[in-house]
């Protein structure tokens, strides 16, 4: 249901490249609109609003309700104005005596079946039907209200965030459309015909049981309160909205924080939303009850020893500590002995503070971010190959596309807003390509099918990506006059004649990869030919030892058939965390500074001594894994946390453990005790998205405003306290808002020189580089030349893991995640999404399973040369015989327990997606699972609480 | 994986990664991988475990890291 104050003009716009206007008369004025618009829509752009009820102008019409009929001279009968195109000279009457009757007519029958309790309904007046009772003078229904009718059908309570009223249903059909045009999921029907006629999620289950995804798209449309969410039902409608952006995913999604008071009522996507254009998935939309969770932690604590309780003290007390324990520390160790770690979960300007921070006030370049551990490969393979560390197109550009090539992305699970578009071009006669060792739900799913699903061996990426190459190559598939226009010839030569080597060819490399070489052939033959080619690829191409040889195998096939630079193609990273991408750029790794450049570039250097006041240095610091190692040698000895769980997100965690346990100082800032804070001295209580300003980068460089709803509830935003903590150790910080951190980071970034926060409202959002040049930004990257200048291809030498299968482990692990839950869902979990994914699983093949005497839903063991956990097996034919995955959304479980410490090559992103395993049944938690739960329960003490607070 | 062990192995795997486009023009890449991305203490270790001769490192990282030996510090 619209906003109030949120126009809705019936019916969609014509395609952008329909720019024949037409000229009209509706009610005797004149209007001219673009070929191929709606009378409704056209009648609602000069501000003539015409009865609907079945018409929403984020669904194609359909026609249905008879409302919005009109009179046409020269025509005869009423049309459907939502149906009806304008055509040149065309003279309408949208308000007649005769249409006054019909449309009193139709509302008649509509109101004869429906519930008459305006006064106690949820909707409360924001109901499109009491609106158009209204609109057409609806003041007695004729067939009065003892007719047959479906008043006494029974409620659908069962999704934890929305009902589903059958008595409020109008049979518009606008949340089955929905479900199939905007999310493109068909969990909804029309069942039955006539009065029989009915909503029906899937084969008539309820709504939790159904295959609906719970994206919120249905209770959008509904004009009524047939779908409502709950927490309108709890606390009435809202009377005031913040636009915001969602902090979940990379695809940035913006809302609506819909409020009443201090109290958010629900998230509704923003349609002006340019990332998401109105659409959301179950945990923008849903999933942000944590902000309010009871075991969210407001008070900071310290302690000296992480065997003793927490002490709850003041802000002046917590910060003053945290400053002392660092210089401390830093005047017996040295500079170097500490360092700090950025969120892409927090803003911009908060994460530009962290490392500023550990530049400024700590000394050192001692600065990692999250990044490091999902796509640090994307930096360093697309700045070498292209000149830019980031993606190279907008989102809309998939509606170009002709070819669609997803590698190691789960899109519908990962990133759902965005697949949902992509469904929908593929709906339209895109092709698709899939390389994945799992076969995931858009593989095959509702109206879509892969044409080629390369279900490759875990870790062979870069061969199956040099394999098509061969083929590209080999059957002379490149585009030659693009290469020699954008790229360096003889680079390309020397690549052509290293991919084009027999043993690179797919018939060559079948036997490692386990994909038909006739399927590679085919695939190869499509993505070079098949017009416009995009690449959207996630984790399952980063986070391997040859995750940034894969990102610079995925360029160099984009650059040989001439696949980048404009609308329609790319190389397009799938970013996990909501600004991983800001993170990222705003100089939150130990090389360079924000705009990615290296700390050694002494013009770069000299413009933030002078902007900082103090020399910094011109040597990297230290990347996570190397802190940890550094810590267990006892030369790192404190740091600052963000925003970040690295016990449970970053791999091998014995030996995290090992890295924190051996600092003297952990000061950890987030919403809750995670599972790194039991390892933690300081405790700094985080704000959520919801309770602060600052800006959030999503994965198409896409900067949006982040905007305050609500009061911090732990007294503080991020981006304060960080700013405390510098002043305690003698900084003289002077912030009054983060857009003031904004304005310093575009005065010292080439790239963000003219993103401030008025542009950003002017614009709505902005897309870096924002320059001179380019003010409003820059949807698509590359277009006339390569930001390096020329193209650069790079031999990519497939060079197998260390990680080996055998008789002791011989089955290969892969992990992810999956549509409810989020990373290590800190946040998730405290929601009702966990009635979707309440634990764990390992997902095995029969024939691995009947091996070993495994029943779905048996526990087992799964065990590394790394460690051992135990959890539930969920057996499924989606991963291929020798192959295991499961998720890392649980502590009980802690999948990171098995992975390893192996990582790519030239960035040390760990390799979460091969780990040798066994798999055996079980019958109680591992050793290390009973050990953690202690040492997790007796770190989490609070002194003077009576439980801890997970 | 010891620290030492752990940075003999990233080296060693930075060196097989760039051996495709030749030993030459490995053993320089190596070098500036190792510049522009390592901590100084990491360097300064690796270049511990080079002089003690149990380093364990290839061809090509070993090349690298006596390259990197003659270098000026910065």
């Amino acid at each position: 249901m619209a906003w109030i104050g949120e126009i809705d003009l019936g019916t969609r716009p014509t395609p952008a490249n329909d720019k024949a206007l037409v000229s009209l008369i509706i009610d005797g004025q004149a209007i001219e609109v673009p070929e191929g618009t709606s009378i409704m829509r056209a009648a609602a752009l000069m501000g003539t609003t015409i009865p609907k009820l079945c018409a929403t102008d984020s669904l194609d019409a359909f026609g249905s309700c008879r409302l919005c009929l009109v009179e046409i001279e020269g025509r005869n009968g009423y049309p459907a104005s939502c149906t009806t195109p304008v055509v040149p000279g065309m003279v309408v009457r949208t308000q007649t005596e005769k249409l006054k009757t019909l449309r009193r007519g139709v509302m008649e029958l509509y109101i004869s079946d429906h519930p008459l309790d305006c006064l106690t309904c949820p909707a409360n007046g924001d109901c499109e039907l009491q609106d158009q009772a209204g609109a057409v003078g609806l003041r007695e229904v004729r067939y009065g209200y003892d007719g047959r009718n479906h008043l006494a059908v029974e409620k659908d309570e069962s999704n934890p965030y929305f009902d589903f009223d059958p008595t409020k249903c109008i049979v518009c059909s606008r949340c089955v459309r929905a479900c199939d045009e905007i999310q493109g999921t068909l969990a909804l029907t029309i069942e039955d015909r006539g009065f029989a006629s009915a909503v029906s999620p899937s084969q008539g289950q309820d709504f939790l049981s159904s295959e609906c995804v719970s994206c919120g798209a249905c209770v959008q449309a509904c004009p009524t309160s047939a779908l409502m969410e709950k927490k309108v039902v709890e606390i009435g409608t809202p009377d005031r909205a913040v636009v915001t952006t969602c902090a979940y995913c990379g695809v940035g999604c913006t809302f609506r924080a819909e409020m009443r008071g201090e109290e958010l009522v629900r998230m509704v996507p923003w349609k002006d939303g340019k990332a998401n254009h109105g659409h959301s998935c179950v945990k923008g939309r849903f999933a942000w009850g944590y902000a309010q969770h009871q075991d969210r932690i407001l008070n900071p604590m310290i302690r000296s020893s992480v065997d003793e309780p927490w002490q709850e003290v003041s802000w002046e007390e917590a910060i003053a500590y945290t400053a002392s324990e660092f210089k401390r520390i830093q005047a017996k160790y040295g500079a170097r002995s500490i360092g700090g770690i950025t969120s892409s979960r927090c803003t911009n300007e908060e994460t530009f503070l962290v490392q500023k921070l550990v530049r400024q006030g700590f000394g050192n370049n001692n600065v990692d971010t999250c990044a490091r551990v999902c796509h640090s490969p994307t930096g360093y393979g697309l700045k070498t190959t292209f000149g830019t560390s980031a993606g190279t197109q907008d989102f809309d550009s998939v509606e170009q596309a002709d070819v669609i090539m997803i590698i190691g992305a789960n899109p519908t699970d990962g990133h759902p807003v965005f697949a949902s578009r992509m469904k929908q071009r593929l709906r339209q006669g895109a092709h698709l390509i899939v390389v994945d060792p799992r076969r995931i739900d858009i593989v095959r799913t509702p109206h879509v099918e892969a044409d080629f699903h390369l279900q490759l061996r875990p870790g062979t990426n870069v061969a199956v990506l040099t394999a098509m190459a061969h083929v590209v190559v080999t059957e002379k598939l490149y585009d030659e006059g693009y290469v020699r226009a954008r790229c360096d010839w003889d680079e390309f030569q020397d690549w052509a004649e290293f991919v084009g080597q027999a043993v690179h060819s797919p018939e060559a490399t079948e036997a490692l990869t386990k994909v038909p070489a006739d399927l590679v052939r085919d695939a190869a033959r499509l993505y070079a030919t098949g017009g416009n080619a995009a690449i959207y690829y996630g984790l399952g191409v980063t986070e391997h030892s040859q995750g940034s040889s894969t990102v610079m195998a995925i360029a160099n096939l984009a650059m040989a058939t001439g696949n980048v630079g404009r609308e329609g193609v790319g190389v397009n990273p799938l970013r996990g965390q909501n600004n991983v991408q800001g993170a990222c750029d705003m100089g939150s790794f130990p090389h360079e500074f924000s705009g990615y450049r290296h700390v050694s570039d002494e013009a770069t250097r000299k413009m933030f001594e002078q902007a900082w006041g103090v020399p910094l240095s011109a040597e990297p610091g230290l990347r996570i894994p190397n802190m940890l190692d550094a810590a267990t040698d006892g030369e790192f000895k404190g740091i600052f946390i963000q925003g970040e769980d690295i016990l449970q997100s970053d791999p091998n965690t014995t030996h995290v453990a090992a890295g924190l346990a051996a600092m003297e100082c952990v000061v950890v800032q987030d919403l809750f005790l995670n599972e790194t804070a039991n390892y933690a001295h300081v405790f700094l209580p985080g704000s959520t998205f919801l309770e602060k300003d600052g800006t959030f980068t999503n994965a198409e460089r896409r900067i949006q405003r982040v905007r305050k709803v609500m009061e911090p509830k732990n007294g503080y935003a991020d981006w304060e306290i960080v700013q405390l903590v510098a002043n305690a150790m003698g900084l003289g910080w002077t912030y009054g808002h983060p857009s003031e951190i904004m304005n310093e980071i575009a005065a010292l970034t080439p790239t963000f020189k003219r993103v401030n926060y008025k542009a950003l409202d002017e614009h709505g959002s902005l897309q870096w580089p924002v320059t001179d040049a380019a003010p409003a930004g820059t949807p698509t990257m590359h277009i006339d030349a390569f930001v390096r200048g020329r193209g650069h291809f790079v031999v990519t030498d497939y060079v197998p893991t260390d990680e080996k299968t055998g008789p002791r482990f011989p089955l290969l692990l892969t992990t992810g995640r999956i549509l409810s839950q989020y990373n290590v869902g800190a946040q998730t979990r405290r929601t009702d999404n966990v009635l979707w994914h309440e634990e764990d699983r390992l997902e095995i093949h029969p024939v691995d399973a009947e091996d070993r005497g495994i029943r779905d839903g048996d526990w087992i063991s799964l065990r590394s040369r790394a460690g051992e956990t135990t959890l539930r097996a969920l057996i499924t034919s989606r991963v291929a015989p020798g192959v295991v995955y499961t998720t890392f959304h649980h502590p009980d479980t802690q999948a990171n327990v098995i992975t390893t410490e192996y990582s790519d090559w030239a960035t040390n992103c760990p390799e979460y997606k091969v780990t040798a395993v066994q798999v055996m049944p079980s019958n109680g938690p591992s050793e290390w699972q009973q050990s953690y739960r202690e040492q997790a329960a007796h770190s989490r003490r609070i002194a003077g609480h009576v439980a801890a607070a997970e | 994986m010891s620290t030492d062990d752990h940075l003999i192995y990233m080296a060693n795997q930075i060196a097989r990664n760039f051996a495709a486009s030749g030993v030459e023009a490995a053993i320089k890449a190596t070098a500036d991988h190792i510049t522009a991305f390592w901590d100084p203490r990491m360097k300064a270790r690796l270049f511990a475990c080079q002089a003690k001769g149990e380093a364990g490192l290839g061809d090509i990282a070993a090349a690298a890291v006596e390259r990197l030996q003659g270098q000026p510090a910065q």
